[in-house]
This record gives C-alpha cells, sequence and structure tokens, in this order.
C-alpha cells in the first residue's frame, strides 16, 4: 500500500473522528442524551483499557512471555465481578461528590485536603508521561512499517516528525472537545462518542486479523493449537511464574480503577451507576476478545517471520507479508485508534487534575481575596490551564519520547504505569470502606508507596540506579510490586490508627463510607443578602447562564419563585458539590467557605450531623419524598399567603396612591389657573404660568393613560398586532428612543450585534415599549461612571428569544428586587423625575400578554433584566371562538 | 424674621404656593427634599412651617414629629400647615395646626395662612 | 392483602441472596484464576493452558450476565412490591 494513500486514509479517519465528536457535543448540547447515554457507548469507552500497548504490545509480550500477557485483562475480569457491589458503589459516592479525578475522589474523603490530591496528581503525571510517550512511539512505529519495506531494521525512533504531528492533532482534538465548557459535571459527549466508535474499529481491526491469523494462515483452531504447542516446546520464558503471576493481577486490577484515564471513563464520564449492570459482562467480553487471537498471532508471527523481526509489530508485519494490505491498513487504523484515543482521556484527565489540584489553588493563593476581581476572570482560568495543561502533557510525552529515542519493549512502560497508580489504591478502597482511615494514613500510605515505586520501578526503567540484589528464584517486579503495596498498606493503616481526624474529614468519611449524603455544617441560617455573593462566585465559576439556571432550580426545590434560594444547608452542600464538579472538592469547599463565611466545625455539630445523616439513611425514600413534598407544599402556601397579604396592603395603598399621583398635577394646575386670572401679571409670568398648566395636564394624561393601559393589559383584552420582527431592529430603535431620557449621559455600549439578529414573532410596538422602558430606566438610575449598558440577545431551547439589559451600576437591593415591578414602587424614590412608577409594572404586564415575561436578574453586577419572549404569543382563549 | 418656610417637593406647586403668598406681602423660603427638612426649620426659625406630607427621603410627618419633640419649645410651638395630596381620608393629623388637602383654592390658602401668622 | 408483605418479605429475601453471590464471585474468580498456577504451573502455561484459561474466562463472563440480569429482576420485583405495598397502605389510610 503506498505511503501517501496510508496518510491520506489516517487524515480521512481523523476528520471522521472530528466530526463524531462534534456531532455527539452538538447532540448533547440539544438535550439529546438518551443514545449518547447507552450503557453500550459506556462499554465501548472503557476500552480506553486497551492502549496501543495491548494492541501491539500484548502480541511481543505474548511472543516473549506466553500466556503471561492475559494477566494484564485478567485483573479487570475479576473487578469487573465485583461491579455490582464495588464498581457501583465506587460510581455512586463519586458522583454524589461530583468527583473529577481520582485525585479529587481521595482529596475529598480525606477533609477536602489539596495536598492530597497534588501529591496524587504528580504520581499521576510521572507514570503517565511515559506511557503517553509509548503511544507516540507506537503510532510512528506503524507508520514506518509502511514506509519502509524492510521488516527488521525499523528504527524505534526514526519518525520523530509523525509523532510530532500526531501529538499537535491529539491536543487540539483534545482542546477542542475536552475544554468545551466547565461542566458542572464534567463529562464530555463527543469525546466519550468518538472512543466508543473507536473502541469498534480498535476490535473489529484485531478480530479481523485473529481470524485470518486463524484461518487463513493456519488451519483452523485445531491446527492452531498444534502450532502452539510446537511453539511452546521450545520456550522456557512460557513458563507461568506464580509470583508474577499473581502480582500483575492485583496491578492490572488496581489499574482498571486508578489510573487516570479509566478513573475518567469507569467513574467521571458516568451518568449514573446502573450501566455498570452492562458493563460489568461486557466489558470483559470486550477484554476476552481482544486476547482470543493475541496468542495464535505471536505463535504465527514467530514461524512465518524473521526471527529478527519486532514481535511487537508482528500484528502489521503478519498482514503485510501475506499481501493483505487492506487487512493491514484495518489493523493500522485500529493501532491508530487505540493510541490516540488513550492520550486523549490520558491528557483529558491528567489535565483536570493538573488545573484542579495545581494551577487553581496556586493562583488563588496568588490572588489572596477569591472573592474579589472581574467577574468572569476565574472561569477563563480554569479552561485556559486546562488547555495549558494538555498542551504541556502531549509536549512532555513527545520530549520524552525523543529524549529515550523510544523503548525496544512496549511492555514494560505500560506495566510502570500500572505499578505507579496501583499506589493510590490502598488509600481508596481504605476510604470507602473503613471509617477509621484518615489523611496521615493516606500521607503515609500513598507516600511510601510513591517512593517505593520510584527506586523499585521507575527509575530503574527509565536507567537510573538498578534492580536491587535479589535471589534469582524471585522475580524482580514481583518482589517490587509486593513490597511497595504491603508497606504502602501497612503505613496506612498504622498511620491511621494512630492518627486523628479533623471534624470535616469524620464527615466526609462518614459519608464516603455509608455512601449517604450528610448536609453541610455550620450556621447558615442567614438572610437572603449572602445568597447573591453566592451567586456571584458561581458565575465566575459556570458563567452567567448555568449559574442562574443552578440557582433557579434550587430555588424551584424550595418552593420558591426567583433566582435566590434560602440559604439552607442542603443547598450549601448541594452548591458546594456542583462546584467541586468544576473545580475540584478542596478549591470548591475553600471558596464557599470564603464568601458564606464557613463556621469553624464543633464536636457537637459533627455528633448533630453524624446523627442526622443515619437517620437519613435510615429513613424510607417514601417517607423522604413525602416530607420533602409537604416542605415545599408549606413554601408554596407560606410564600402565597404572604403575597396575598401584601398585595391587600397594596389594594388599599394603590387607591391611595392613584388620589396622590393624579391630585399633585391637578394642584398646579388649578393654582396656576387661578393665578392667570389676576390682571397685574407681568407677560412673561402669563407665558411660564401657562407653560406649567400644560406641561401638568399633560402629566395628568399621561398618568390616565398608563392606568388605562396597565387595567387593559392586566386584564388581557390588549390587542395585540402580532407580526414578524427583528430584534436587532428592535434594540437599535429602543437605544435611540430611549436616548432623549438624560441626553447629558454617554453610556458605552457593550453589545454583540450579529447576534441579535433574531427574528422573532410578536408586537413589535409593545415589545418596543418595554426596551425603551428597561433601557431609559438603566440611563436613569446606572450610577457607574463611566456608564455602560450590556445587551445580549439569545435563542432559547424552545424556539423563543431572551433579551439580557444590564447596567453596571450599583443594581437593586436585594430587598427591593420583588417590589420593582409593582404598581407604584418608586413613589419614594426622589428621582422618580415625574414618573409616577408604572413602567415597570406596565412592562411585565405587557411581557406576560405576549406571553414572556421580564425578570431581574440578581448577581449580574449591576441592574440587569431579562426579558423572555415565546417563539410566538398564545393566542387568547376567546380568539379561536371569535374567529369559528 | 422669615414668615413662612416650605418643605414641599413637586416645584410646580411650591412655585404657585411661593407666587400666592409673596403677593400678600410674606417672606416665603423652600426646601424641596425631606431630608435635611427639620435642620432647614431649625435654620430659619420661620414663623409658620407648611409642610408637604409625601416627601422623598423622609416623610412630612415625620419631621412634624420631630419638630414637636424639639428641645426649644418655641420652635417645638411654630405653628404647622399640612399640605396633603391623599384626599379627605387623611386629614386627621393631630399634631398639625392646619391641614389643607391638595388641590387648594387659593383664597383658601390666603386666608388659612393669614389666620395663622396672625 | 396479607400476601403483601410476604411477597415482599421473598423479593427482598432473594435480592440479599444475590447480593451475597455478587460479593462471593469476585474471590471465586480470584481463585480459580490464580490457584491452578501457583499448584500445576507446567500444566496451565502451554497450549492446554491456554484452552483452560479462556474456557475460564468465558465462564466468569457467563457467570456475570446471569447474575447481574437475576440482580436487575430482583431490584425491579422488590421496587415493586414496595410501590405495591405503598398503595395498599395508602387504602387501607
Amino acid at each position: 500500500m503506498p505511503f501517501e494513500a496510508l496518510v491520506a486514509g489516517c487524515l480521512a479517519y481523523v476528520a471522521l473522528m472530528f466530526g463524531v465528536a462534534f456531532a455527539a457535543d452538538r447532540a448533547a448540547s440539544r438535550g439529546r442524551v438518551r443514545w449518547l447515554d447507552h450503557p453500550a457507548v459506556y462499554t465501548l469507552s472503557l476500552s480506553v483499557y486497551c492502549s496501543a500497548w495491548t494492541f501491539y504490545g500484548a502480541v511481543g509480550y505474548a511472543t516473549r512471555s506466553g500466556l503471561e500477557f492475559a494477566t494484564i485483562y485478567l485483573g479487570p475480569t475479576i473487578v469487573f465481578c465485583g461491579a455490582w457491589w464495588g464498581l457501583r458503589r465506587l460510581v455512586r459516592v463519586a458522583r454524589m461528590h461530583h468527583v473529577t479525578s481520582i485525585a479529587d475522589l481521595i482529596s475529598a474523603r480525606f477533609g477536602k485536603s489539596n495536598r492530597l490530591a497534588a501529591l496524587i496528581t504528580l504520581i499521576a503525571v510521572i507514570a503517565a508521561t511515559p506511557y503517553v510517550a509509548l503511544q507516540l512511539q507506537s503510532v510512528s512505529l506503524s507508520f514506518e512499517v509502511f514506509a519502509t519495506d524492510s521488516l527488521t531494521d525499523i528504527p524505534l525512533a526514526g519518525g520523530g516528525g509523525t509523532a510530532l504531528w500526531v501529538a499537535a492533532g491529539l491536543a487540539l482534538f483534545t482542546i477542542v472537545f475536552g475544554t468545551r465548557n466547565l461542566a458542572a459535571d464534567e463529562r464530555h459527549h463527543g469525546v466519550v462518542t468518538a472512543i466508543a466508535l473507536e473502541a469498534v474499529v480498535k476490535l473489529m481491526a484485531f478480530l479481523a486479523l485473529g481470524v485470518f491469523v486463524v484461518w487463513g494462515l493456519a488451519e483452523g483452531p485445531a491446527d492452531m493449537l498444534d502450532r502452539i504447542a510446537q511453539a511452546a516446546a521450545g520456550h522456557d520464558g512460557w513458563l507461568l511464574k506464580p509470583d508474577r503471576w499473581t502480582a500483575l493481577i492485583v496491578v492490572s486490577g488496581a489499574a482498571i480503577i486508578a489510573l487516570p484515564r479509566m478513573f475518567q471513563v469507569l467513574v467521571v464520564e458516568a451518568a449514573d451507576e446502573d450501566r455498570l449492570a452492562v458493563a460489568g459482562w461486557a466489558f470483559p467480553a470486550y477484554l476476552f476478545a481482544m486476547s482470543l487471537f493475541v496468542l495464535p498471532i505471536a505463535v504465527m508471527g514467530q514461524q512465518l517471520l524473521p526471527a529478527d523481526a519486532n514481535p511487537d509489530l508482528y500484528v502489521l508485519t503478519l498482514p503485510a507479508q501475506s499481501g493483505q494490505n487492506w487487512l493491514a491498513f484495518l489493523v493500522f487504523l485500529g493501532g491508530f485508534s487505540a493510541a490516540t484515543s488513550m492520550v486523549v482521556v490520558c491528557t483529558i484527565a491528567l489535565a483536570t487534575m493538573i488545573s484542579n489540584h495545581w494551577l487553581v489553588p496556586l493562583w488563588l493563593i496568588l490572588r489572596r481575596k477569591p472573592q474579589t476581581g472581574d467577574p468572569e476572570d476565574l472561569r477563563g482560568f480554569v479552561l485556559n490551564a486546562r488547555r495549558l495543561a494538555i498542551l504541556a502533557v502531549m509536549a512532555v510525552g513527545w520530549v520524552y519520547y525523543r529524549a529515550t529515542g523510544g523503548t525496544a519493549a512496549l511492555a514494560s512502560m505500560g506495566l510502570v504505569a500500572f505499578t505507579g497508580m496501583a499506589q493510590v489504591l490502598p488509600a481508596m478502597i481504605g476510604g470507602l470502606l473503613w471509617r477509621g482511615a484518615n489523611r496521615q494514613g493516606a500521607y503515609a500510605g500513598v507516600g511510601t508507596g510513591f517512593a517505593l515505586w520510584l527506586a523499585l520501578i521507575f527509575l530503574p526503567s527509565v536507567g537510573i540506579g538498578q534492580d536491587p540484589a535479589l535471589p534469582p528464584s524471585v522475580d524482580p517486579l514481583a518482589f517490587a510490586i509486593c513490597l511497595s503495596l504491603a508497606l504502602n498498606t501497612l503505613a496506612f493503616i498504622v498511620f491511621s490508627i494512630f492518627g486523628m481526624p479533623d471534624p470535616v474529614e469524620r464527615l466526609q468519611g462518614l459519608s464516603f463510607v455509608s455512601a449517604v449524603d450528610p448536609v453541610r455544617h455550620g450556621r447558615m441560617a442567614r438572610g437572603a443578602d449572602q445568597v447573591e455573593p453566592l451567586l456571584v462566585m458561581a458565575r465566575r465559576v459556570w458563567g452567567a447562564e448555568d449559574a442562574l439556571r443552578f440557582f433557579q432550580s434550587e430555588a424551584a426545590a424550595q418552593g420558591k419563585s426567583g433566582y435566590l434560594p434560602d440559604m439552607t444547608p442542603r443547598f450549601l452542600t448541594r452548591l458546594e458539590r456542583r462546584l467541586a464538579g468544576s473545580i475540584g472538592a478542596a478549591t470548591a469547599h475553600a471558596m464557599i467557605d470564603s464568601v458564606a463565611g464557613g463556621s469553624e466545625l464543633t464536636v457537637s455539630d459533627l455528633m448533630q450531623v453524624a446523627t442526622e445523616a443515619q437517620r437519613a439513611k435510615e429513613e424510607t425514600q417514601r417517607l423522604e419524598n413525602a416530607r420533602a413534598e409537604l416542605a415545599r407544599t408549606a413554601t408554596q402556601l407560606r410564600e402565597a399567603n404572604d403575597k396575598l397579604t401584601a398585595l391587600s396592603i397594596q389594594k388599599d395603598a394603590f387607591l391611595g396612591q392613584i388620589s396622590h399621583e393624579l391630585r399633585t398635577p391637578m394642584t398646579s394646575v388649578r393654582a396656576f389657573s387661578e393665578i392667570l386670572r389676576s390682571p397685574d401679571l407681568s407677560d412673561a409670568d402669563r407665558d411660564r404660568f401657562a407653560k406649567i398648566i400644560y406641561d401638568e395636564s399633560g402629566r395628568l394624561t399621561r398618568l390616565l393613560d398608563d392606568l388605562l393601559d396597565l387595567s387593559v393589559l392586566e386584564s388581557g383584552q390588549a390587542q395585540l398586532s402580532i407580526t414578524p420582527a427583528n430584534l436587532h431592529d428592535l434594540i437599535e430603535r429602543a437605544l435611540s428612543a430611549a436616548s432623549a431620557t438624560q441626553p447629558q449621559r454617554v453610556f458605552r455600549l457593550d453589545r454583540e450585534p450579529l447576534a441579535e439578529y433574531v427574528g422573532v414573532i410578536t408586537d413589535a410596538d409593545r415589545l418596543l415599549q418595554v426596551l425603551i422602558n428597561v433601557i431609559s430606566n438603566a440611563r436613569k438610575y446606572c450610577d457607574a461612571e463611566p456608564p455602560v449598558l450590556s445587551i445580549r440577545v439569545r435563542r432559547t431551547l424552545r424556539g423563543g428569544a431572551q433579551i439580557d439589559i444590564a447596567d453596571n451600576g450599583s443594581g437593586i437591593e436585594t430587598a427591593r428586587q420583588a417590589l420593582i415591578f409593582e404598581k407604584f414602587s418608586r413613589l419614594n424614590d426622589p428621582a422618580r423625575a415625574g414618573g409616577a412608577g408604572l413602567g415597570l409594572a406596565i412592562c411585565k404586564e405587557i411581557m406576560a400578554n405576549l406571553g414572556g415575561e421580564i425578570t431581574y436578574l440578581p448577581g449580574q453586577g449591576g441592574a440587569a433584566f431579562r426579558i423572555v419572549l415565546p417563539r410566538r404569543p398564545p393566542v387568547p382563549a376567546d380568539a379561536g371562538l371569535r374567529r369559528a | 424674621m422669615l414668615d413662612i418656610l416650605m418643605i414641599e417637593d413637586e416645584p410646580n406647586i411650591a412655585e404657585a404656593v411661593r407666587f400666592i403668598l409673596s403677593r400678600e406681602g410674606w417672606q416665603v423660603a423652600l426646601h424641596a427634599d425631606g431630608a435635611g427638612g427639620i435642620e432647614a426649620i431649625r435654620g430659619a426659625k420661620p414663623r409658620l412651617v407648611i409642610l408637604d406630607v409625601m416627601l422623598p427621603h423622609r416623610s412630612g410627618t415625620e419631621i412634624l414629629a420631630e419638630l414637636r419633640g424639639d428641645q426649644d419649645p418655641s420652635l417645638a410651638a411654630t405653628p404647622v400647615l399640612m399640605l396633603t395630596a391623599r384626599g379627605q381620608a387623611s386629614l386627621s393629623l393631630p399634631q398639625a395646626d392646619a391641614v389643607l388637602a391638595k388641590p387648594f383654592a387659593n383664597d383658601d390658602l390666603r386666608a388659612m395662612v393669614r389666620r395663622m401668622l396672625n | 392483602m396479607p400476601d403483601r408483605p410476604l411477597f415482599l418479605e421473598r423479593a427482598s429475601f432473594r435480592r440479599r441472596r444475590l447480593g451475597d453471590a455478587a460479593r462471593v464471585l469476585p474471590m471465586l474468580a480470584a481463585i480459580l484464576v490464580l490457584v491452578p498456577v501457583w499448584w500445576i504451573p507446567a500444566q496451565v502455561s502451554f497450549a492446554a493452558g491456554a484452552v483452560w484459561l479462556f474456557g475460564l474466562w468465558a465462564g466468569l463472563i457467563l457467570a456475570i450476565f446471569v447474575l447481574h440480569r437475576a440482580l436487575r429482576r430482583a431490584d425491579a420485583a422488590t421496587l415493586r412490591a414496595t410501590q405495591a405495598m405503598a398503595r395498599d397502605d395508602d387504602h387501607a389510610l
């Protein structure tokens, strides 16, 4: 097959992956996640476990050591035997705490300690870098197979250019689809779907090759078994060593949970724990299928290819040698898929850990005060930190590959990564099963394991230091694994027993071990004025839209309308967990405390929380639901009652206010008209007084117009003339009409004109009236210097439109936000400037008539209003009848 | 000494009252906000205060109550004419010496002020 | 009415036993995979070993499949029984 065709095919395949990822992200953003959430997609995404190490290296491994290669897949199979009670529970607890990585999980369990997370991130980075390098190497090696005709002298580091291009392309893919948003639950639909597709390609390629080898090159399974027996006869290396067998099964079982990329797909990307019911058997079946033909391919490669051919490349050279160019190309794509999917997921996982546990805490420490500053910058910082981390991981992987010149055997680097991450497992399992486990134990265990791994496994693997002197009957790798894991576990247990956990840690321990949701602690019963700073903070992390949606749904869950829920412990808990999903548990905890003023946790608080959690656990779901429902109803009733009381007071006040508003201009009119009757007035006075009478009667008329307008709108009898309109035109007209208000003030406009070209079907004049009113209000009341008016238009999901108009002034205090849409709400306002305070009340009624709404948006750094339009105004109930 | 201090936020009404009363020969000063109203009264020590009920920042009734509680007994006894736009319902303002509902006849205003100043 | 609690008890009893089985399965799998290699490494290293290993592996996958299906059904049955009881309680009230 010509090299150019290979490159072209490869590029087409890459384009397909970009397309699939893009389509899946798009589908997810439109809420169509049903097929994306299918257990099959989840199961296939788990196959990132089978990296290029499996795809190329397994055959090489089997050539050298026979059946021992299977340990790498048997370990995960045994772990998945316990999927129902083990992994499901891990996923449930991790989802409950919105865990973003394995480092985050352990840090959250041990008292939200960021230093522990930073240590685990360090291990992950050290362990994964050579592994990423290995994938790059395998891709460039496989290119070399096609580029050179010779089967034997393929340079290990020949394709440095290829590796660079691959690394760059993968970095681009990962940045585009891995850092799209700071989703609170850290799921990447595009990446996962592309990986699921790659998993299918990988499996198909390998099975096709296996079938070709067994039925095409050999003469069926019986012949194959004979050949295996023949091959084994000459190989002492094939005899299984029980110690290695056991150690490798343990380590690979640990790896399936602890490797950053596996934790990412197994736990973080899982929507819920139920899909493990399918993945529990389907993933072992995938591994089984990937392993079935490894030994036949190895044996056949040995028998048919020259003795000095690289066994790690048998899967490519076998079909190429037999003239099966298409099969070779398919296998090449399979290997390419294996390498790229591993690198992408690994990089995402590492980048999340690096940004959440290294860069963001560092930034917050440098900034000292996390609550001050530009509202947008944290979100931007986190995303950029992730992009930077992705580039860094990829670059370090490539540099490592260039610097070492490639390693001779693919197998060793994979095992180095496995054994490194396995050091995290005792702390993790201990943390999930044993309430007594604590942070000192975790530090001691992870630290001990890390040191031993560095000395016994990692440094020897890169040629620093040497294997310890051991009797020949003891296998050095098995020895190193046993020693490091045993001392790790021992240190973890001993230090846990003698250490003393702090209260936060005990609380988290309780939550993790009994898989219940303990509620956040502290003196939290505060007023709504504390909620708004929290909203401002959430907005900095998630962006305005997501933050508002979350706060609105939390308020709704409490039975309240609007955007500001009560500051209940439950709300704070949920907020902290969601924030943890974006920036890690430790940082989220610190940030909430900095705003909400987290109090020190006392032992009696702890006791109270513990008993509450225990009780909550015992309570049946039914009671829980009934209670929540009751509480919601009660809140709704209370709100309704408050409203009714306020309404009847308002009714009285309304009449008095109308009277006041009418009498005031009438007073001037009457007084001056009497004065005009007196004969001895100068002409100048006469003119002036006549003008006052004219102005005041105009004011009277306007007031009556407004009142009439309002009553028509309130009764729903308003005549609407519904036409198509362009929001951009309406906004332009509103801006020019409103500039008559306070014309001396020059506002800087912050708009996105292109996004404003949104067509709507509505009563354009009425909508214009609302826009003018809101913009004029901003011109009147915005007290910032220089004043800025920002306008944002978006299409809503259901085909309507949404206009946000915000200024940068001091906004409206929380207590008054509920009142501004009431009639005459500006009555005691010094700046009411001749208006009666009916403007926003009319706006509210207009929007109700148009089938939309206008609301005040709290926490936007100024007064902000959101105008929501439906796709088209509702047809009044009697309109249809009249037409009929 | 100042005859009349008027506290009224509606500029046109204030202008009308001032025009009517100064043509009668009285000296009229104006303060246009509830805030600072009591300080204006203390500073000017007028013979009569005309006070609007509904003022921005601080209502006329509050100003009246503070005036009546002032330590200086002569200041506390200053006669006060309240103007109200709330209609007949709110004419019962016991601390005021007289109450006039808006809109008023100019003659009523003149007569009432004359009676209170003499 | 009287058979409801009994049914619930039976459903949840069955579910608990299946849960026990789910706990035993990984241990059993580990024993089956490890012991022969310690015991008779020479016999399980080559062609016959491959047949043994992949046969065992397929058996394990089948066991997980059957167990998970049974667990899901038992879960559903327990849920149904609980709901049925809850409904009866509501009627009794």
